[in-house]
């Protein structure tokens, strides 16, 4: 098992600079997600460590090698591709085998650890057929199989499960989280699920422009994000953001009102304080608003989806900025009226309108 | 007449004609076949005789005043030796250009099928008398070499597009396996495109065994194709039907022959050979 380094790593496509430069540390045997939205780079900077793209500038070290020029073969990783990318002419057992026989071992031990691969994956009774002859989720078994075989340092997933259906999706997400614990190894996935980030990872990788926004575990970045767009991304729906104005400072406590409502007072413990009159936003998420709380916020309530247990209102302040809010079930709330929602001061955030910059 | 009972007819008169046109193109080899188990006499005669007894005499003459398993095997030598050489050449230079392109790749395709557009006469000068500087006048080696080079563009142009229906990742996939780039191109590649490679291998063939102008012009006794040894018949026994006939349709027998053969393999190697 082995820890990655990626020191100051970049890459552009035809002078187009796509990753800006990473340095990420991963332990050994760390679980990490990069998340991001579509066209960040997660995909890139993954495959720069699996060395399907040329690093040009910047380092990465796998365990105790500089690797940052090796053959993806010889990098002591393996890849899960989001479309699979089994070999259509070989049956299943060749395809887990292929890395092996290519690496030169010797057929009995392919044949062996072939065999626990598939006694692991479940996959035992399909090792002679060919990959059409399988099923979505049976095909992504193999192809995580063809990985294990090879026992790699590095795990590489991208976008694993995106093909599956959402219950195969839950069946295969605790498969490969019990497959992490019981190889211990490295494992670095992409995904755009925000369930499959907050369950899986040890730490999250928020990527954004070919940047790292925050890295830190699934909690730290809920609880504690470091920017607006980190606190916009992590949790679902997204966190609501209401233009402020700082109105008072005392000591180390700063009291913004909201702009889009009249009167509404929000005090802050900050630990750097901000000039009064100066422009901020506060951020609040839909599942912190509490009907026990202090501070009342009334609006409009335009849409509500109910899901059973939770159920969102959608609304939209008087200056048409919109406003989600988990009503916790509540039966009384209607469409086309208006609602009191309350939330604590405690559980908002403050950012910097500007920069994105969380205000601490 | 209901619309159906129009739509039968419209589909039986496009399904006839189709057999006249299809009937009137092989009449020619039909007739050729025909003449060469005539003899001289009968194959002239007014009218055209479709119903006689036949004769062998043609072919017997033909083997008897030249060699004719030594032409034959000249064709499949220079036929298959020419493909072979070229798909050697072929399948590494499309796999480069299919999998790692640049933005000039289309240009360079078209650059090389241009070359095709090049009459061969254009050429021949050159191609002669570095054959004759080198004593390769009437060897197959040439034969071999000038077919490979000949065909190269359409080869490649063909396995080009095959290769670009595979997956890409599936070759990344090979990568992070540790394949070689030669195990790349024998285990992943060349098993993937079959069909198609079965396919352009065999077209090749064809254009190698009609090639009618190198072979002419380049070989004599040594190196003659069956192409040459046709052409040998035409010229001073142009008005012998009957043997012009035979040797024709010995030239053309094997191709035929080798192509019933392989037809059903060629035509499931291009179905089954899309990847997906
Ligand atoms: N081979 C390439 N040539 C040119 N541009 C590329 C290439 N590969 C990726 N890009 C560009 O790099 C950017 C990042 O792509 P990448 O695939 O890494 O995004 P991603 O974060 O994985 O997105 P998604 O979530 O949609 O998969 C995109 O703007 C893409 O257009
Ligand atoms: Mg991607």
């Amino acid at each position: 098992m082995a820890g990655l380094e990626l020191t100051s790593v970049k890459k552009s496509f035809g002078g187009v600079a796509i990753i800006h430069g990473i340095d990420l540390s991963i332990r050994s045997g760390e679980f990490i997600v990069f998340v991001g939205p579509s066209g960040c780079g997660k995909s890139t900077l993954l495959r720069l460590i699996a060395g399907l793209e040329t690093t040009l500038e910047g380092n990465i070290r796998i365990g105790e090698r500089d690797v940052t020029t090796a053959d993806p073969g010889d990098r002591g990783v393996a890849m899960v591709f989001q479309t699979y990318a089994l070999y259509p002419h070989m049956s299943v057992r060749e395809n887990m085998g292929f890395g092996l026989r290519m690496n030169g071992v010797d057929k009995d031990d392919i044949r062996k650890r072939v065999d626990r691969a598939a006694d692991i994956l479940h996959l035992d009774r399909l090792l002679e057929r060919k990959p059409s002859e399988l099923s979505g989720g049976q095909r992504q078994r193999v192809a995580i199989g063809r990985a294990i075989v090879r026992e790699p340092e590095v795990f590489l997933f991208d976008e694993p499960l995106s093909n599956l259906d959402a219950e195969l999706r839950v069946r295969m997400r605790l498969e490969i989280a019990n497959l992490h614990k019981r190889l211990g190894a490295t494992m670095i996935y992409v995904t755009h699920d925000q369930i499959e980030a907050m369950t899986l990872a040890d730490r999250i990788v928020v990527l954004k422009d070919g940047l790292i926004e925050q890295v830190g575990s699934p909690i730290e970045l809920y609880d504690d994000p470091d920017n607006a767009f980190v606190a916009g991304f992590i949790g679902s729906p997204r966190m609501n953001f209401l233009d402020a104005k700082v109105v008072a400072v005392e000591g180390d406590h700063t009291t913004v009102s909201l702009v889009d409502f009249d009167d509404i007072h929000v005090r802050l413990e900050l630990e750097r304080p901000l000039a009064v009159g100066s422009a901020a936003r506060l951020g609040i998420r839909p599942e912190h608003f509490d009907a026990s709380a202090e501070i009342a916020l009334t609006v409009p309530i335009e849409v509500i989806e109910n899901l059973g247990g939770i159920a969102y209102a959608y609304a939209r302040t008087e200056d048409g900025n919109p406003l989600i809010i988990d009503i916790k079930g509540d039966r009384n709330v209607v469409e086309g009226k208006d609602f009191t929602a309350r939330f604590d001061a405690a559980r908002a955030y403050l950012f910097d309108p500007e920069t994105g910059l969380r205000l601490r | 007449m209901t619309d159906r009972q129009k739509q039968r007819l419209l589909h039986r008169s496009i399904v006839t004609l189709a057999w006249i046109i299809g009937l009137l193109m092989f009449f020619p080899i039909f007739w050729m076949i025909l003449t060469a188990f005539k003899t001289e006499q009968q194959a002239i005669s007014t009218p055209p005789l479709l119903f006689f007894e036949p004769s062998f005499d043609n072919f017997l003459l033909i083997q008897e005043r030249t060699d004719y398993t030594k032409h034959a095997l000249n064709s499949i030598i220079t036929s298959f030796g020419g493909t072979a050489l070229a798909m050697i050449i072929a399948i590494p230079a499309a796999c480069a250009m299919a999998f790692k392109p640049s933005h000039l790749t289309r240009d360079v395709l078209l650059w090389m099928l241009s070359t095709k557009m090049l009459p061969a006469v254009g050429v021949l000068m050159p191609i002669y008398l570095i054959c004759q500087k080198f004593g390769l006048l009437d060897s197959r080696f040439a034969l071999v070499f000038i077919y490979a080079m000949i065909n190269l563009p359409i080869i490649m142009m063909i396995l080009f597009n095959y290769f670009r229906d595979i997956p890409k990742e599936i070759l990344e996939a090979s990568r992070m396996d540790g394949a070689s780039t030669f195990a790349e191109i024998t285990q992943v590649v060349m098993p993937l495109a079959r069909g198609g490679i079965a396919a352009t291998a065999f077209l090749s063939i064809v254009l190698c065994w009609n090639e009618a102008f190198w072979s002419i012009v380049l070989t004599s006794s040594d190196a003659g194709t069956l192409v040459a040894l046709v052409a040998s018949f035409s010229s001073p026994e142009g008005l012998f039907w009957a043997k012009l006939s035979a040797v024709s349709t010995l030239a053309c027998a094997p191709i035929m022959i080798f192509g019933w053969f392989v037809q059903k393999q060629l035509v499931q190697g291009m179905t089954f050979g899309a990847v997906k």
